[in-house]
Order: structure tokens, then sequence, then C-alpha cells
């Protein structure tokens, strides 16, 4: 190729450069920010059950199996379009779902699972919402897979869709288990 | 009805004023202080605002976790390392000069150099096409040549 040329096309290569990373940008989700979690342990709590507020379960409580951390509330409009999955998903037995019932009212917890199905093993009271903020939670509903060693292994922003589910969750505690 | 109306609205200023006062803790110094690190922390449910700015449920509850820290008498280092070790380096308003965010904070002063290298040259070049070129010997003397005969008619 000769100068002239390439001089000629320089503008339009800089412009077609620009349109793609202008696509890209377009294709991601800015609410999606990238946890810094991921690979690290589960922040420790101790909080209450909701079925029973006299029992507590803690991190340690849950060692030595893949779980998968499901934040919710009964406030939270996003998390009735996931619940059906997780209700559907807790009948095949593949994997324990804890909820964390984040900055709730616990009879309006306790009513909307009585409403809409109870697909948790059990769900913990965040009421004031500080194992939320040390779990990095910034919107509701989020889905955190768990490891054997209670490392956190994947974070899932938003309502579980059961693409996410069959295409990542799924596999992720699959290959989890097995090692 | 109009007057009504006028009187609930006023009623729900007043309501909303109450709100965000009684989120204030009493002690001025501490709540200037806690503003100073708010305003270095972003909102990630409303991504271009400060926390200091915001009144999501979110912004509310790390401005008090900023009050209790502060209280407990942690530096503001160890705050928003508290923030970025739970919410990444997103939750920083200034972002870190990181390996990873190289490009974000060079890349502007990068392009700016490049378009300048380019005015640069492109000046030079157009000023050389520009300037008449030196006449030949040859060309000089043809041309005293010329103006020495006057033109006929």
């Amino acid at each position: 190729m000769t100068s002239t040329t390439f001089k000629r096309f320089l503008p339009l290569g800089i412009f077609i450069v620009l349109v793609g990373f202008l696509a890209i940008g377009l294709t991601l989700n800015p609410r999606e920010v990238p946890s810094p979690l991921i690979n690290k342990p589960v922040p420790q709590f101790k909080l209450a059950v909701l079925s029973a507020p006299d029992q507590t379960i803690a991190t340690q409580d849950l060692a030595g199996k893949v779980w998968l951390l499901n934040v919710w509330a009964s406030w939270c409009v996003a998390c009735r379009i996931e619940h059906p999955i997780l209700v559907e998903l807790a009948k095949t037995n593949q994997v324990p779902i804890y909820g964390l019932n984040y900055k709730d009212k616990s009879p309006a917890a306790t009513a909307w699972l009585a409403n809409f199905g109870n697909p948790y093993v059990a769900s913990l009271v965040d009421g004031d919402g500080l194992v939320g903020i040390d779990l990095g939670v910034y919107g509701v509903p989020e889905t955190f897979v768990v490891d054997k060693q209670g490392v956190i292994r994947y974070k899932h922003i938003g309502p579980v869709t059961p693409e996410a589910l069959r295409e990542t969750i799924l596999p992720l505690v699959k290959k989890l288990s097995a090692s | 009805m109009k007057l009504l109306l006028i009187a609930f609205t006023l009623c729900l200023s007043f309501a909303l004023h109450a709100k965000v006062a009684s989120n204030t803790s009493a002690d001025p110094v501490l709540e200037a202080k806690m503003m100073l690190i708010a305003e270095e922390l972003r909102c990630l449910v409303c991504q271009n605002e400060t926390i200091a700015a915001s009144n999501a449920e979110l912004a509310i509850d790390l401005k008090n976790q900023i009050r209790i820290k502060l209280n407990q008498g942690q530096s503001q280092k160890q705050i928003l390392d508290f923030m970025v070790q739970r919410y990444g380096d997103f939750v920083l308003y200034r972002p870190p000069l990181k390996t990873t965010t190289v490009l974000l904070w060079l890349g502007p002063f990068t392009l700016l150099a490049m378009a300048l290298l380019m005015l640069v040259s492109n000046v030079r070049r157009r000023r050389r096409s520009v300037l008449p070129s030196a006449l030949s010997d040859a060309d000089a003397a043809k041309a005293r040549a010329l103006l020495a005969v006057p033109p006929q008619n």
C-alpha cells in the first residue's frame, strides 16, 4: 500500500475502530459492576433464621458444600421475576439455596414466601443490611455461588434467568461439587 | 381544591425534609468529615452521583457506616479501603492509577499528543508546498533577460 492510499484511508480506519469500541460499549451493562469478592471467602456472618428467629446460621455452618446465596426482599419487585425460577431449581435438589433477606420486615418476608413459595433451605435475616454491605450488595436480587471451601466463585446481579442458570450457574455448581 | 393541593404539597415537602434531617448526626464536625469521605464515593445505585449527594437507601446506609467508623477512630484511607474491598474500584469517584486504569488516565493525553504531532507535520508539509522554490541561476538569468526587454505594443 502506498503512503497516499494509507493516508486517505486513515480517517476511515480510525472511525471503524471508534465504532467498534462504541458497539462493544453498547452491549455492556453499566449496572453490572464486577465484584471484588470473586475468589474471596464469604464474609463472616451470624444471622437469625427467618422461620426460626431463635436459631442462627453462621458462615462456618455452611462449609463443606456448594451452595447458592440469594439476596432477596419482599419489597424487591425484580425478586418476583426470578422467584419461580428459584422455586423450580429447589425442586430439582441440585444445589441448596440460602436466602439473605435484605433490609426487610420479617412478617412481610414470611408472608411473601407463603405467597410465592419458599425455595430456601433457610433465609437469613439481614434487617439492617450490614451483611449486605459486606457482600457488596447494591441491587437486589443478587446471587452468589459459594464453593466447598466457603469461597465466592460467581456473582449474578439482577434476576436469575433460565439462561444464566443453565449456561453459567449450574455448570459451575457441577464443576465445584465434583472437585 | 387548589388550596388543599398546595397545603398537601407543603406538608409533603416538610415531611421529606424531616426525613433528611433525621439522617444527619448531631455533631457538625463529624458530619463534615463524613461528607468529605462521602464525596469520594460513588453511589452504585445511582451511578453518576456521589454517596454524599444521593438519598438512595444504600447511600444512606453507607453514610451511616462512615459515621460509625469515624467514631471508632478510623482514618479516611481505612474507610475508603473498606468500601473498595466490598464494591471494587468503581466505588471511588476518582479512579486510582493502576495497570488496569492506565488507559483511562493516559489515553486522552496520548490522543492529544498524537493529534498535536499530526498537526505539526501537516503544517510543516503545507508550508513547504506553499513557499516558492528558489530559482535556479539559469531561470534567474532568463527572468532578468525577459524583464530587461520592454514588452512590445
